[in-house]
């Protein structure tokens, strides 16, 4: 045993932390997933936050290689499970341009077609931004968005359960359509639902938005500038929140976007909230917004109704020609690509999916460096990652 | 920001009045499992436990085609066919050729995406309105959430037949 030591020597006047290794996750409530993060921290300060990935890697690609185009898409299903009718739909788009760059191969997808997916695409995209919301509200403490967002988001999923039976892996959106015509009486719950919703979102900003605790917690905190978003190759909510006007839906317009009147949100500086943009509020935000633009496009459809005729187009055999094809379309989440290889054979020689989700987290490390382990939190809930879609 | 935001009470009070507003409403949870949702209410597109449905003489209809093995992406769907015996007739009353022998579904290896449905022919695997817990809960034997090995999720052609009294939410090619 050591001698007693004069009590001066025992309180330093400096206190000096060695640097700490910390595994956050990966399971971890707010990881989103199962995510690890090696963290370096000193005291409470992050020196530096690596990101861990690949628990949730099914091989998708290289499954893929295996089998045809059609058994894919339930598979791209489970990629971003949140928001699985835009990941069947960024699919399917990939393997129609692909198609249609021989002659005569592919017809085009019919009008109602369109429509539909149309529709459910931007009800999947509420539905993600709502689970996104209040699971962010949960990560930063508080409780009660969380579960006002999963009873909203639940009656999202009970219609997407009726018109295509499943709750969470759709399988919906098919190459050259849509699986299935709505069933009665849906159009009629969708009006409804929206009419419920649209209100509700001013609810949320009233509950979480306007929050001061949560404005504390995030504004001004990890923030990413266009610059920097740009160079990460960072897409979606994340990068709008940056303050840049990019949105697919628009600027490279697919399907019939073009049709649809509605605005792209994107972040700025709020000087008496103390917000800037690219800062976690503002990421958050976008999301909110982008909701009501959702709620507008959806009511443009009800307005004009679906119009007639099939909803899938008549295709012998989905077997595109040889070739490749890079294709991407808008996900709540960012830009999804798929590029795929063809010998024209049933079956893909090769198919990367380029996933928003494994941009943004490249980001992490360098966000959070010198921020405070709670901040690690707020930074991962603002760029709304699925773990599924990263680690594929 | 001034004294009173930094109290941060409004924040609180706000958000509290919110929650308040909604104490006397109705309430939109389940008390799953005691009460989950009925079956009754799922509409006919669901895609749960699959059947194998009978037709008109009690025969299974299925003709051993093979098309629902070949559409299923997860490769879980084995058949063996067989002559079909004696006496089993077709719609239009002429001996039927095959039957599957053997006709079993790896439920570890179902992704539930209902393409065996779609391929089938002759309409012979449907899907009903029950999911995998819901099935264990009510044919298992006492103790049992789910399956207690591998084994038992095997689903075996009897199995798959005596599924034809759950009500009828099968997934229709042309609803
Ligand atoms: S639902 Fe899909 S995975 Fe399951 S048996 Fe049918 S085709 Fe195979
Ligand atoms: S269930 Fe249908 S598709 Fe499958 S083998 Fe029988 S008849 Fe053919």
């Amino acid at each position: 045993m050591a001698a007693p030591q004069p009590e001066s020597k025992i309180i330093e006047l400096k206190p000096f932390t060695d640097e700490m290794i910390v595994s956050m996750g990966p399971q971890h409530p707010s990881t989103h997933g199962v995510l690890r993060l090696e963290l370096k921290l000193d005291g409470e300060v992050v020196r530096d936050a690596i990101p861990h990935i690949g628990y949730l890697h099914r091989c998708f690609e290289k499954h893929s290689e295996n089998l045809n185009y059609q058994q894919i898409i339930p598979f791209t299903d489970r990629m971003d499970y949140i928001a699985a009718m835009n990941m069947n739909w960024g699919f399917c788009l990939a393997v129609e341009q692909l198609m249609a760059k021989e002659e005569g191969k592919f017809p085009g997808v019919p009008e109602r077609g369109e429509y539909l997916r149309i529709l459910i695409g931007e009800l999947n995209r509420i539905g993600s931004h709502l689970l996104s919301f209040g699971t962010y509200g949960m990560d930063i403490g508080a409780f009660t968005p969380f579960l006002y967002a999963f009873r909203d988001r639940e009656k999202i999923l009970l219609l997407f359960e009726k018109i295509c039976g499943a709750r969470l892996t759709y399988n919906y959106i098919r190459v050259g359509g849509v699986s299935r015509d709505t069933p009665p009486g849906f159009m009629d719950e969708v009006k409804e639902f929206i009419d419920y919703f649209e209100p509700q979102i001013d609810v949320y900003n009233s509950l979480l938005t306007a929050n001061r605790i949560f404005i504390e917690r995030t504004a001004n905190v990890a923030v990413m500038d266009a610059e920097m978003a740009i160079n990460y190759g960072i897409t979606g909510p994340n990068l709008r929140g940056a303050g840049l006007q990019w949105d697919l839906r628009k600027d490279e317009t697919y399907s019939i976007y073009d049709r649809f009147d509605f605005d792209v949100p994107v972040g700025r500086d709020i000087p008496e909230l103390g917000v800037v943009s690219g800062d976690c509020w503002n990421r958050y935000k976008v999301r909110m917004d982008e909701m009501k633009e959702s709620v507008r496009i959806i009511r443009q459809i009800l307005e004009s109704g679906l119009p007639d005729g099939p909803v899938q187009a008549e295709l012998k055999a989905v077997r595109p020609p040889k070739g490749e094809i890079f294709s991407r379309s808008e996900a709540p989440r960012g830009e999804l690509g798929f590029y795929i290889v063809s010998d024209g054979t049933p079956k893909p020689v090769r198919v990367k999916a380029k996933s928003p989700c494994f941009t943004a987290l490249s980001a992490l490390q360098e966000l959070s460096r010198g921020l405070m382990v709670a901040d690690i939190i707020a930074i991962i809930g603002s760029i709304d990652i699925v773990m599924g879609e990263v680690d594929r | 920001m001034s004294f009173w935001d930094r109290l941060y009470l409004p924040g609180l009070i706000k958000g509290m009045l919110t929650t308040l507003k909604h104490i006397p409403k109705k309430k939109f949870t389940y008390q799953y499992p005691e009460d989950p949702r009925s079956v009754e209410e799922r509409n006919d597109r669901y895609r749960g436990v699959h059947k194998l449905p009978l037709d008109p003489e009690g025969n299974v209809k299925c003709v051993a085609c093979f098309m629902c093995a070949t559409a299923c992406p997860a490769d879980c769907i084995t058949i063996q066919g067989g002559p079909a015996p004696e006496g089993w007739k077709t719609k239009e009353g002429y001996q039927r050729e095959k039957y599957p022998e053997v006709f079993e579904i790896n439920m570890l290896r179902c992704i539930f995406c209902g393409y065996c449905v779609e391929a089938c022919p002759e309409d012979a695997i449907q899907m009903t309105g029950i999911t995998l817990p819901q099935y264990f809960r009510e044919r298992q034997t006492e103790g049992e959430v789910l399956g207690g090995s591998r084994k038992d999720f095997i689903f075996d052609r009897d199995m798959l037949i005596d599924n034809n009294d759950i009500p009828e939410q099968g997934l229709h090619p042309n609803s």
